[in-house]
């Protein structure tokens, strides 16, 4: 009886989001207070139901309710506890009721937090994100549906995708969908704004943590399935350019450019129309990313799902959605003339260089990405772009923003002579280069991405450092949240491109037949193969390899890479053994069996690998602290003027 | 005196190239779920279609001890069905597989793969046993031989012992008027 209720709990939710889009848009509009009143517990109203639809499905998954068809594909007796409440979202079904049920929290969250805001604006804003409820409600219920029963009931399910049974899995998608998902908030001020017909400042201040607060999280979610991709896919790689990589890539570069338009517009009112447009874009690319993941209409390694009638459901919701927005947008958008006049070289200048960067960087991406898919439309073939494409195009883009990135803080608005940021930075420019050469001369190979990470690193660290020093040595300047968590996470950028680059030039990898007790030397490091073993986990066999690592002829470790075989499917994976390290990992991986006893081994040593995620780290850190600047929580005063 | 009406204008066109942009978009995104719809486009031919079947020995479901070679089924087609009781999939198959059987326009055997010996009985005692023979391989060690990813799969194979076709996913009624019986009635023509 519990999953038709959980069935009854999702129709009704989808009748109080379309209560919750209609009522208050309408009352808004035409200042019908009531109306305007339900926007608030219709959100709650709606968290509650589409939570308890969540809870009954995991008690489905928790229970081994076969009866359940969605259950019994993605999970089965022998599965471990801990998977079987992550399994919830292991596949089609379950992503999408998590999609609505974080979306649910986010309306929530805004219904509770905006007590201080006009009715009429609060109103439009959950409307809005009603509006989109509807949308994936209907997308679940009609297409989707996580209850539909299986009668009779099978004896035993098949597994959970052996890929997901996995620590980083558990938490990698709930993260980027608080991303995703959290990018609905500015984008339905945005459309409340249009509507409105008068775009505030104050809406702008109150909308900008939240633009952190999800960017924070979909770059966590991203960093975390690139961790996931480097120790459970085998290869050793982090990051592939694959279409499901780029899908929440793409939100994340738009939302990088918004954070910063966002704070344009709000302390000196310009690039109105473009901020909006970008809150409108972001939100966009998210349900672009939902729909060329859901859809199938792009394959890549992580196609779990393929449906056409999916994808064309998504497909018209996007339509309304997206189209509908920029109908509105191309109606109502306000003028450029508003805003604060700037001259040439000014913090404005260099912070629509940052957007010009960020957004064509997301082009890019889109464009590399649908790219195989206009090919095969226009009947020119099966072509892949592949990283040699997005990874010269990124790079190309991507130089001049770490040129410019120090700048930005150390300059003022509206006007600033040339010379004095570039006195203040041309020691520490001067600093990095010299560490490059260093670099460049000591790195025993890939001189140049070693060089390159390193100046990058070392101007954008020291550079970013140099402006901290500047606030804290003067007395009378104030050193907000807001500019720590810009620290942070301009810190996290020189962090990352230590990693990414570093790994890119000083890889050192092998791939040898070995026999037990065969030695072979990588990079300094001898790993001594000592045989592979069979063991039984709770639902997989196992290949359990080991590998005795020497440094300087000394035991250093002892590492276990496996293979395993799932019991159901009969999916073989790879499981890496990984020595952490802060300056390298050492990464095992087990081969073939190749008769005899030997096996074919790879051996990877990562320079720098864990900086990447760091990086990220830091990122979050600084779209969190960001957030709690108590200048955002302040509704009724007009925009601070700017110190000068 | 009209200058300043232009830029005005001007701009008013570029509000609606976003829209335009999406418009693009859109239409490229339709044409890829048009072409998602093919189930071919995705679908990898199997490299084994027009080459002789793997040889195999493989034992038989509800008989302990006998092993049944590839040899032994040679001389007449046959539509091997890869199925589990662990397989939900299959369940919704089994019917449509069923009436295919009851036709006996060709042997129909059944390819139990990873499966427990006691489940597999069980699961056709309860859903009807529509196989004229049932092999198993429960370490899937010869599924591998045949390429084969999961099930259900389906498998023709004519009577010189090369496989003619094959399926990947259920069987529909539609999959077996379209696809498969024009593909057996060329078999039996020769």
């Amino acid at each position: 009886m519990l999953p038709e209720l959980g069935q009854v709990a999702l129709i009704l939710a989808l009748l109080i989001a379309a209560l919750q889009a209609a009522l208050p848009l309408v009352g808004a509009q035409r200042g019908i207070a009531p109306w305007m009143a339900i926007a608030r517990p219709a959100a709650y109203v709606q968290l509650l139901l589409v939570g308890l639809a969540f809870a009954i499905l995991t008690y489905g998954f928790v229970d081994q309710d076969f009866s359940l068809r969605y259950v019994a594909e993605n999970s089965n007796s022998l599965l471990p506890l801990a998977y079987r409440y992550t399994a919830v979202w292991g596949a089609h079904e379950g992503s999408l009721l998590l999609w609505a049920l974080v979306l649910a929290l986010w309306t929530a969250a805004v219904a509770h937090f905006s007590q201080r805001l006009p009715m009429p604006v609060i109103a439009r804003v959950l409307g809005v994100m009603g509006v989109v409820s509807v949308g994936f409600l209907a997308f679940l219920i009609f297409t989707s549906n996580p209850f539909e029963r299986l009668l009779p009931a099978v004896v035993e399910g098949r597994d959970l995708n052996p890929l997901l049974q996995d620590p980083g899995m558990i938490i990698h998608p709930p993260m980027l969908y608080f991303g995703y998902v959290g990018f609905a908030v500015p984008f339905a001020f945005a459309i409340a704004a249009l509507l409105d017909g008068k775009v505030d400042a104050r809406w702008l201040r109150w909308t900008r943590p939240w633009t952190n607060i999800a960017w924070a999280f979909l770059t966590v979610g991203i960093a975390l399935g690139s961790w996931w991709a480097y120790y459970e896919l085998g290869w050793g790689g982090w990051w592939f350019w694959d279409p499901v990589e780029n899908a929440s890539f793409m939100p994340w570069l738009a939302g990088a450019a918004l954070l910063h338009s966002q704070a344009v517009t709000e302390k000196r009112g310009s690039f109105r129309g473009w901020t909006l447009l970008l809150a409108i874009a972001t939100f966009s690319l998210s349900l672009l990313g939902t729909f060329l993941v859901r859809s199938g209409v792009l394959t890549s390694v992580h196609a779990f799902a393929a449906d056409p009638t999916r994808g064309l459901f998504i497909l018209i919701f996007l339509g309304i959605v997206i189209g509908g927005s920029l109908v509105l947008y191309a109606l109502r958008a306000p003028g450029e003339e508003d805003g604060k006049s700037f001259e040439p070289y000014s913090r404005e200048t260099l912070l629509l260089a940052n957007n010009l960067l960020l957004s064509t960087a997301c082009a890019m991406v889109l464009l590399g990405t649908l790219y195989p898919l206009l090919a095969d439309a226009l009947e020119l073939g099966k072509i892949s772009v592949g990283p040699p494409y997005f990874a010269l195009l990124f790079t190309l883009l991507m130089a001049p923003l770490v040129l410019l990135l120090p700048f930005g803080p150390v300059t003022r608005w509206q006007r600033e002579q040339v010379s004095k940021p570039l006195a203040m930075l041309l020691p520490w420019a001067g600093l990095a280069l010299a560490a490059g050469v260093l670099a460049f001369f000591f790195a025993p190979q890939g001189s140049w991405k070693v060089a390159a990470g390193v100046v990058g690193a070392a101007w954008i660290g020291a550079g970013t450092l140099r402006f901290v020093w500047s606030r804290l040595r003067n007395p009378g300047s104030r050193f907000t949240a807001e500019m720590l968590g810009m620290t942070l996470a301009h810190l996290g950028v020189a962090v990352f491109l230590v990693g990414a680059l570093l790994v890119e030039g000083l890889n050192v990898q092998r791939e040898v037949a070995v026999k037990p007790g065969q030695t072979i030397e990588v990079g300094g490091y001898g790993f001594r193969f000592d045989g592979v073993e069979q063991r039984q986990g709770p639902n997989y066999k196992a290949d359990y390899g080991t590998v005795q690592v020497f440094a300087d002829g000394a035991p250093l470790v002892l590492m276990h890479p496996e293979k395993r075989a799932y019991a159901s499917g009969g999916q073989v994976l790879t499981e890496a053994a990984i020595e952490r390290g802060f300056t390298r990992d050492l990464y095992v991986a087990l081969g073939e069996p190749l008769g005899g006893g030997a096996w074919a081994l790879r051996v990877h040593i990562k320079p720098f690998v864990r900086w990447i995620w760091a990086g990220a780290l830091l990122m979050m850190f600084g779209g969190l602290v960001t957030a709690t600047d108590r200048r955002f929580r302040r509704v009724d005063t007009p925009p601070r003027e700017v110190a000068r | 005196m009209t200058p300043p009406a232009e830029p005005a204008h001007k701009s008013n066109a570029m509000r609606w190239l976003p829209l335009a942009a999406f418009g693009l978009l859109a239409l490229l995104l339709l044409a890829g779920v048009i072409l998602s719809r093919d189930g071919n486009r995705e679908a990898l031919p199997s490299p084994l279609i027009g080459k002789p079947a793997p040889a195999f020995e493989l034992p038989v479901l509800h008989e302990a001890g006998r092993l049944v070679t590839s040899q032994e089924l040679a001389g007449a087609p046959y539509l091997l069905n890869v199925w589990g009781s662990w397989c939900p999939e299959c369940r919704v198959e089994h019917p449509i597989l069923t009436k295919f059987a009851e036709s006996k326009r060709v042997r129909v055997i059944g390819y139990n793969l990873k499966d427990e010996h006691s489940d597999a009985l069980r699961w056709l005692e309860q859903f009807g046993n529509p196989y004229w023979l049932v092999l198993t391989d429960y370490t899937g060690e010869t599924a591998i031989d045949w390429g084969i990813y999961g099930a259900p799969e389906t498998f023709l194979v004519d009577g010189d012992g090369i496989i003619r076709w094959k399926h990947v996913g259920p069987m529909s009624e539609a999959t077996i008027r379209d696809e498969l019986l024009p593909v057996l009635a060329e078999v039996e023509a020769r």
